[in-house]
């Protein structure tokens, strides 16, 4: 016998029918998934048991980096820990300059670069293609394969590592400037062409306006990508305190090591608050999506 | 359409200067203050040009050396009897970088329950989560890398490890951020309707923040599988290694292609991760917005 054909028998076939594609797609996800995860396991060789006895090690390992310090002897205890202060502050100088250089190059070579490379300022649909696809391999080599190369040519110190920072950084502030130069506003520019200006007056005074607070901006959230990557080249022989972070868990020198670690984190973590407060100073916090 | 020309004359220009200073010129407090800002920027700027000796014959010695040796070598690409290998240490990374993104999204699932406001009343609780989550967070994948490879050996699983550890941090952060933003009237309906807590997170919580999650985690695997290919130069694993090998060894030809391969295998991933993020994970599913923190955007 036929069900009636109410409307609550129609709707109770359009959920039956939605509840089992539901149940084939979920059971289709975990299918993937798993073969995924089997796959992964197998290839990375994945094994537990490294994992149960390594991280008692890690965790001893961690512990050790930072000294036994007793309340009655504090003040000596801490000196003893900091031993190298001097030495590693100067590393770190090396570093926070390490940074600024190759922000600023980073950015006014990708600066000068983004307006090349944004659709709507240049005619030449080749000088537009060609800039970013140099932008696209400045970026997208990691920078510390950048150093890696700089140091098979200007040997080990803070010259490779600047130029590697440098390019990963024109690189990434070249597509992000242009995607600001591609949203702005044409009336401007149309303005001073009317006015009788030349492609440099329209960059200049029609342009450069428009975009100048967002460029700001992200190079304020540069400096403090570029102060970890400057860290980071250092594992690779470009100097800064990374070099001696790298060489002290090298040796197995842990309470160097954690000394060294604790300056970082407190540098990075004081520079990702002044730049935060500078950011929200020139621009409102919605327009920071990136 | 016809236009009129307005003549505006000197003394009208004079007059609206005095009256809007400001459109016409910075005023000498602000001239003097960019001015100061600008020269000491470039004090600065030269300073360490003079320091890092880009102002001397290294620099230039360097230059010539880099566009003769490194950039002439490295094309074209060579070793292709070697792909097998770079392919399978490729998949070696993007292993890596799952089963880590994986681990790190476990460990921080419950977690961030603890590290949300309208979830863990113990404020203390909350606020020590979301220190402990920065933290993590703090550390390079790299630093962790270089640890665990001390801590428990070469090889893929310091990879895994480091990326683990620094993704619980993210994903701490970014999930208890998802559960912070939801909306209170499900979860209410539910314990009005008898549910107990578990209803509560199951049927309230759940199904506002899984699809924020998945979107989030996805877009973080996309990100390691970046990370993951360079950990293996300080010995974690990966692709990683066997570039930073061939560097090493002046074989050129063989890293170029090594690069290649790992930036195209960046480019279809991500593309990738977009259609599946596009295509599957419904809802308001917003791109993950994971400010500043690891190494290459």
């Amino acid at each position: 016998m036929n069900p009636p054909d109410t409307a609550v028998a129609r709707f109770e076939a359009h959920y039956a029918e939605h509840r089992r594609r539901k149940t084939a797609s979920t059971a289709l996800f975990w299918v993937v998934f798993l073969a995924c995860l089997a796959v992964a396991v197998i290839t990375a060789r994945f094994d537990i048991r490294i994992l149960v006895e390594g991280l008692p090690r890690t965790t001893d390992f961690l512990e050790r980096m930072i000294p036994p310090i007793a309340l009655s002897t504090f003040a000596d205890d801490v000196a003893d820990w900091y031993w190298g202060f001097g030495k590693w502050m100067g590393s770190l100088l090396n570093t926070l300059l390490m940074a600024y250089l190759a922000t600023v190059l980073g950015t006014a070579i990708g600066g000068v670069l983004s307006f090349f490379a944004a659709r709507n300022l240049v005619k030449s649909y080749a000088v537009f293609w060609i800039t970013r696809r140099v932008l696209e391999v400045a970026r997208t080599v990691p920078d510390i394969v950048w150093a890696l190369l700089f140091v098979l040519a200007y040997g080990i110190g803070p010259l490779p590592g600047v130029l590697a920072i440098t390019v990963h950084t024109l690189g990434a502030q070249g597509k992000l400037f242009a995607e600001v130069n591609e949203n702005i506003s044409p009336l401007p520019l149309d303005g001073i062409r009317a006015a009788g200006g030349n492609w440099l007056h329209e960059m200049r005074f029609g342009v450069l306006p428009q975009v100048l607070p967002n460029f700001l901006s992200y190079t304020f959230w540069r400096v403090e990508l570029n102060v970890r990557s400057a860290t980071i080249v250092g594992f690779v022989g470009a100097g800064g305190i990374g070099h001696d972070l790298f060489t002290a868990i090298q040796l197995l020198y842990f309470s160097d090591a954690g000394a060294i670690l604790l300056i970082v984190v407190a540098t990075i973590m004081l520079i990702d608050m002044i730049s935060e407060k500078y950011r929200h100073r020139i621009i409102g916090k919605d327009s920071l999506s990136h | 359409m016809r236009t009129t020309r307005t003549e505006i004359t000197e003394a009208e220009i004079a007059a609206a200067r005095a009256r809007l200073p400001r459109a016409f010129a910075r005023s000498s407090h602000e001239q003097a203050r960019l001015w100061l800002l600008s020269s000491a920027a470039a004090a600065l700027t030269l300073y360490c040009l003079y320091r890092f000796d880009f102002l001397s014959w290294q620099f230039i010695d360097g230059s010539a050396k880099f566009g003769a040796v490194v950039i002439a070598q490295l094309f074209p690409p060579h070793g292709y009897e070697y792909t097998p290998d770079f392919l399978k240490s490729m998949g070696e990374t993007i292993a890596m970088a799952f089963i880590g993104t994986l681990l790190g999204a476990l460990l921080a699932f419950p977690l961030s329950f603890l590290a949300s406001r309208n979830m863990m009343p113990v404020r203390p609780v909350q606020f020590g989560t979301r220190r402990f989550a920065d933290l993590l967070r703090a550390f390079d994948y790299l630093i962790w890398a270089l640890i665990f490879v001390r801590a428990i050996g070469l090889g893929p699983m310091a990879g895994i490890m480091a990326i683990a550890i620094v993704e619980t941090g993210t994903f701490i952060k970014l999930y208890s951020e998802a559960i912070e933003n939801l909306d209170r009237k499900q979860m209410d309906g539910i314990r009005a309707a008898g549910g107990n807590v578990l209803h509560v997170v199951r049927f309230g919580v759940l199904p506002q923040v899984l699809p924020m999650m998945l979107s989030n985690t996805l877009y973080m695997f996309e990100h390691n599988v970046r990370s993951a290919s360079i950990l293996g130069i300080v010995g974690a694993g990966g692709i990683g290694f066997l570039l930073a090998d061939r560097l090493r060894a002046y074989e050129l030809q063989e890293a170029c292609l090594i690069i290649i391969l790992v930036v195209l295998t960046v480019y279809a991933i991500d593309y990738l991760s977009r259609v599946l993020r596009e295509r599957f994970i419904v809802g308001r599913a917003e791109p993950a917005k994971i400010s500043a923190k690891p190494a290459a955007p």
